[in-house]
C-alpha cells in the first residue's frame, strides 16, 4: 500500500500563496495597491483586480511548475448487453520519471473514478481527497445521458483529476498513476482490499465512535467546529443561490409576456406604431441577456458552491476518520494498561497505533491550511465571475434601452429640420 | 409643476381615419378653438403643489382621516431677470371635490372627451401598501395625477372657458354650492341611462365605429400591459428580495473565516444594499403604470361620447323617419289624396275637415320644427367630431411624449 511513507516536511509541496490582499473590490479603498486612483465603473474595477489575481497566479505557477497535466473530455456512449453507461477520455501529460511515456490516453467511466477516490481515502484516512461528482441528480430527475448533465459531471471529473494533480502527496498515489494509464482498468480494481476487510474496518470504527475519545486536542475541536459551522453555510449558500435562479426563472416567464402586448398595440397604432414595436424588442433582448445571465449561475456559481457543498461532507467524514484513529489507539492503550498477558506484543501494536494516530494528526493538519487556501480561492473566483456577469447583464440591459431612447429623441430633431427646410 | 404643453395644439398634423367632407372650414374651427381655449392657460400657471392630512366628521357624523391637496394659481407673466415670481392664490381640495368636478364636466358636455382622474381605489395592485391611500406613495401619485387633469382641462378650448371650472380653482368654500345650483344632477340619471341603452343604428358613422374600436383595443391592450406589469414586478421583487438573505449568510459566515472575513463581510452589506433597492425601482415604475392608466380612463370617456353619437344618430334617424311621415301627412292633407291608412283621417273624414287655414298653419308650424330638429341634430354632430378629432392628435402626441421618460426608468 502506497502513502504509508510520508515525508515528515511536505513544505517543499506545499503552495506558498501571499496573504489575501485582494478583496478590496469589496472594501471602500480609493487607491489601489500602487497607489493610482480607482477606476470608476464597476466593470474597469474588476478588470484591474483581474489583471492583480492573474499576476499573483503566474507567480505561483513559476514558483511550482507543474509536471502532470490531466484533461477530461470526449464523453461517449458505450453499450453492452447487460448496460448502457458513458466512457470519458482521460489524458495525461507527464514529465516524471515515474512514469514510463510522457503522454497516455486512456477511457474511464463514472464508476473508475469512484474506484481511485475509494483508494486514495483509504490509503490516507486523514487527507482531504476532492469529492466527485453525485451519483444520480436528487432534483428535478434529469435523465442520467442528458447532455447537460453530462456536461456538468465531465466538467466536475476533470476538476477532480486536477484536484488530485496538484494534491503534493495524492498525484504520487500508485492508484493514481495505476487510473491514468493502464489500460484495462477491471483487473487492478479487482486487487486490493475487498469488500469485507472494508467492512470490517467501517464495524470497527463505529464500535470505536460509540465508545467516544478520551479527549480530542484543541486545534481540532476548533476544526470540528469550524467543519460543522461552513458546512452550514455552504448549504445555505447554495440553497439561497438555487432559490434566485428558480425566481429569476419566474421572472423571465412573465417578463416574455409584454413583448406580443406591446407588439399587439402596435398594430392599432399609426405613429406610435414604430416606438412600440422598439420597445418590443428592447423587452426582447432584456429577456435574451436574463437568459445568459441564469444560465451562468447554473453553471458557474451553482457547481462551485455544490463542490464545497460535498467538501464539507468530505471533511466531516476525515475528522470522523481520525477519530477513530485516535480511539482505536485510546482502546489498545487502556488494555494495555489494565492487562498483563502479553505486554510485549500488546506494546509494540500501541506504539505502532500512537505513531498512526501522529501521522494522521500531522497529515490532517498539513492538508488543512492548503484545503482553506484552495477553498478561497474557488469561491473567490466564483463569486467574481458571477459580479462580473451581473455587471455585465446590468450594462447590456442599460445599453439596450439607451440606444432605444437615442433612436426616438433623434426623430422629433430630424422632423424640425424638415419643416425649416420647407 | 409642469405648463401644459400649448406648442402640441400647433401640429394639426395627423387626423385619423376620415374623410372629412370640408377639411379646411374644420382646420380653421380647429385654429380658432385653440386660440381661444389657451386664453385660461395664457392667464394663469396652475399646479397641485402639496397635500395634507385632515381628520374631520363626514356626512354620517362620524371621524375620518383624508387628505387635501394644495392648488396653486399664479399669473403666467415672465418673471424678470433676479425677480422673484409672484406669490400664488392657494386653496385647497379633496378628491372627492375633483369627483363632482368631472362628474359636472361629463354631464354638461357630453361630447367632449372629459380627462380622467387619477384612480379611486388602487387597481393593478402588485403590493398591499400601493393600494393604501393614505400612503404617502399613494398619494404622491395621485397629486401629479389630479395636476394632469386640471392642466388638461384648462388647456382644452371649451372646458377652460367654463364657469364652474374656474370656480374651482378660485373659490374654496361656496364652489360645491354652486355646483349643485346648476342643477347638473337631473342630467346625471339620463346619462346612466343613455349610456345603457339597448338600440341600433341603421347607418352608423363609419368614423366613430372606427374611434370606438380604437378605443376598445387601446383598452384591451393597455389592461394586459398592465396585468403584465404586475406580475413582473412581483417576480422582480421577489429576485432582489432572495438576495437579502446572502446578506444575511455572507454576514454569519465571515464571522467564522479569517482572511475571507472581511471580503464576505462587505459582500454581505452589497446584498443588503441590493436587496433594498428594489423598492425604489418599482415606485418609479408606479408612476410609469399611472401615465398608462391614464389612457386605459381615457378609453372609458371616449367610449361613452361615442356612445352618446351613437344615441345622437339614433334620434337623427328617428326625427328623419318620423319628418319622412310628416311629409307625406303634409302630401296627402295637400293633395287630399289618403295614401296610407290613418286613424286621423279617418275621423277628420267622418267628422268634418279642418279648414284651409288650421291646415297650413298646422303644415307650417310642422315644417319649422322639423327643420329646427335637423339643425340642431347636425350641429351637435358636427360638434362631437370637431371635438374628438382634436382629441386624437392631442391624444397621441401625449402618449408618446409621456412614455419617452417612462422608458427610461424602466431600464
Amino acid at each position: 500500500m502506497s502513502g504509508q511513507t510520508v515525508p515528515a516536511d511536505f513544505s517543499g509541496h506545499m503552495l506558498d500563496l501571499d496573504e489575501d490582499e485582494d478583496l478590496e473590490v469589496f472594501s471602500k479603498n480609493t487607491s489601489l495597491v500602487d497607489g493610482s486612483p480607482m477606476p470608476n465603473s464597476p466593470s474597469s474595477m474588476v478588470n484591474q483586480y483581474r489583471l492583480e489575481e492573474e499576476e499573483e497566479e503566474e507567480e505561483e505557477q513559476d514558483a511550482n511548475a507543474r509536471d502532470i497535466f490531466v484533461s477530461v473530455d470526449n464523453p461517449e456512449s458505450h453499450v453492452t448487453a447487460i448496460e448502457t453507461f458513458i466512457m470519458y477520455r482521460v489524458v495525461t501529460k507527464t514529465t516524471r520519471s515515474e512514469f514510463d511515456s510522457s503522454e497516455f490516453e486512456v477511457r474511464r467511466r463514472y464508476q473508475d473514478f469512484l474506484w481511485l477516490r475509494s483508494r486514495l481515502e483509504e490509503n490516507h484516512p486523514t487527507l482531504i481527497v476532492h469529492p466527485l461528482p453525485e451519483k444520480f441528480v436528487m432534483k428535478g430527475m434529469v435523465e442520467r445521458f442528458n447532455d447537460d448533465f453530462i456536461e456538468t459531471r465531465r466538467k466536475a471529473l476533470h476538476r477532480f483529476l486536477n484536484k488530485i494533480a496538484v494534491h503534493p502527496i495524492l498525484s504520487y498515489s500508485q492508484h493514481f498513476k495505476v487510473f491514468l494509464t493502464v489500460e484495462e482498468l477491471m483487473s487492478h480494481r479487482k486487487q486490493g482490499p475487498g469488500f469485507l476487510s472494508r467492512m470490517g474496518e467501517t464495524v470497527r470504527a463505529v464500535a470505536n465512535s460509540v465508545r467516544g475519545l478520551r479527549s480530542r486536542p484543541e486545534e481540532f475541536t476548533l476544526m470540528q467546529e469550524y467543519v460543522d459551522d461552513f458546512s452550514n453555510k455552504i448549504c445555505s449558500v447554495d440553497k439561497v443561490t438555487q432559490r434566485i435562479i428558480k425566481e429569476q426563472r419566474e421572472y423571465l416567464d412573465e417578463l416574455k409576456q409584454y413583448s406580443p402586448t406591446y407588439s399587439q398595440w402596435a398594430e392599432s397604432e399609426e405613429e406610435l406604431a414604430e416606438p412600440l414595436r422598439g420597445v418590443a424588442s428592447c423587452v426582447e433582448r432584456c429577456g435574451l441577456e436574463t437568459e445568459e445571465q441564469i444560465q451562468h449561475l447554473s453553471q458557474v456559481l451553482v457547481p462551485a458552491l455544490h463542490e464545497y457543498v460535498l467538501c464539507a461532507e468530505t471533511l466531516k467524514a476525515v475528522m470522523r476518520r481520525r477519530d477513530n484513529i485516535q480511539a482505536e489507539f485510546e482502546a489498545k492503550n487502556e488494555a494495555l494498561a489494565s492487562r498483563r498477558v502479553d505486554q510485549e506484543a500488546l506494546q509494540e501494536e500501541v506504539d505502532g497505533l500512537a505513531d498512526r494516530v501522529e501521522l494522521a494528526n500531522n497529515a490532517l493538519k498539513g492538508d488543512w491550511s492548503r484545503w482553506q487556501n484552495s477553498m478561497r480561492t474557488d469561491l473567490k473566483t466564483a463569486f467574481l465571475s458571477t459580479a462580473e456577469k451581473n455587471v455585465e447583464y446590468y450594462e447590456q440591459c442599460l445599453a439596450v434601452w439607451e440606444s432605444f431612447l437615442l433612436s426616438q429623441r433623434a426623430e422629433p430633431s430630424e422632423q424640425n429640420d424638415g419643416e425649416d427646410a420647407s | 409643476m409642469m405648463m401644459a404643453d400649448s406648442g402640441s395644439n400647433k401640429e394639426v398634423a395627423v387626423i385619423v381615419n376620415t374623410d372629412i367632407t370640408s377639411t379646411e372650414s374644420e382646420n380653421n374651427l380647429i385654429n380658432t378653438m385653440v386660440e381661444r381655449g389657451t386664453a385660461l392657460l395664457r392667464k394663469m400657471e396652475i399646479n397641485v403643489a402639496e397635500a395634507e392630512k385632515r381628520t374631520g366628521k363626514n356626512t354620517v357624523n362620524m371621524q375620518e382621516t383624508y387628505t387635501v391637496y394644495l392648488i396653486e394659481i399664479r399669473p403666467a407673466e415672465t418673471v424678470p431677470e433676479g425677480g422673484t415670481p409672484a406669490t400664488p392664490d392657494t386653496l385647497w381640495r379633496r378628491y372627492s371635490e375633483f369627483e363632482l368636478l368631472r362628474t359636472y364636466l361629463l354631464v354638461t358636455y357630453p361630447y367632449i372627451i372629459i380627462p380622467p382622474l387619477p384612480e379611486k381605489r388602487a387597481e393593478f395592485v402588485w403590493h398591499k401598501l400601493a393600494a393604501d391611500n393614505l400612503d404617502p406613495d399613494f398619494v404622491e401619485r395621485r397629486r401629479v395625477g389630479l395636476e394632469n387633469f386640471l392642466l388638461r382641462v384648462a388647456s382644452h378650448p371649451v372646458l377652460s372657458n367654463d364657469k364652474i371650472f374656474f370656480l374651482f380653482l378660485t373659490e374654496e368654500k361656496g364652489w360645491r354650492e354652486a355646483v349643485l345650483e346648476t342643477g347638473f344632477q337631473d342630467k346625471v340619471d339620463s346619462r346612466l341611462k343613455s349610456l345603457s341603452a339597448m338600440f341600433r343604428v341603421k347607418n352608423p358613422d363609419k368614423r366613430f365605429t372606427a374611434l370606438k374600436h380604437y378605443s376598445d383595443e387601446l383598452n384591451t391592450v393597455i389592461s394586459q400591459l398592465l396585468r403584465v406589469r404586475v406580475k413582473v414586478a412581483d417576480r422582480l421583487y421577489g429576485v432582489y428580495k432572495v438576495h437579502g438573505n446572502y446578506g444575511r449568510v455572507f454576514s454569519e459566515w465571515s464571522a467564522i473565516e479569517k482572511e475571507m472575513g472581511d471580503g464576505l463581510q462587505s459582500a454581505g452589506h452589497h446584498m443588503d444594499t441590493y436587496a433594498a433597492s428594489i423598492d425604489d425601482i418599482l415606485e418609479e415604475e408606479e408612476h410609469y403604470a399611472d401615465q398608462l392608466k391614464e389612457y386605459l380612463f381615457y378609453t372609458d370617456a371616449v367610449r361613452s361620447v361615442c356612445r352618446k353619437h351613437e344615441l345622437i344618430q339614433y334620434e337623427l334617424e328617428m326625427v328623419a323617419q318620423d319628418l319622412v311621415h310628416k311629409k307625406q301627412q303634409k302630401e296627402e292633407l295637400a293633395t287630399g289624396t289618403v295614401r296610407i291608412f290613418s286613424l286621423k283621417g279617418m275621423t277628420s273624414k267622418l267628422f268634418g275637415q279642418e279648414s284651409q287655414e288650421q291646415r297650413e298653419s298646422r303644415l307650417a308650424a310642422l315644417q319649422q320644427s322639423i327643420q329646427e330638429g335637423e339643425e340642431t341634430l347636425k350641429e351637435k354632430n358636427t360638434e362631437c367630431h370637431q371635438t374628438i378629432c382634436r382629441y386624437l392628435i392631442t391624444f397621441s402626441k401625449h402618449e408618446v411624449v409621456d412614455r419617452v421618460p417612462s422608458l427610461k426608468s424602466e431600464s
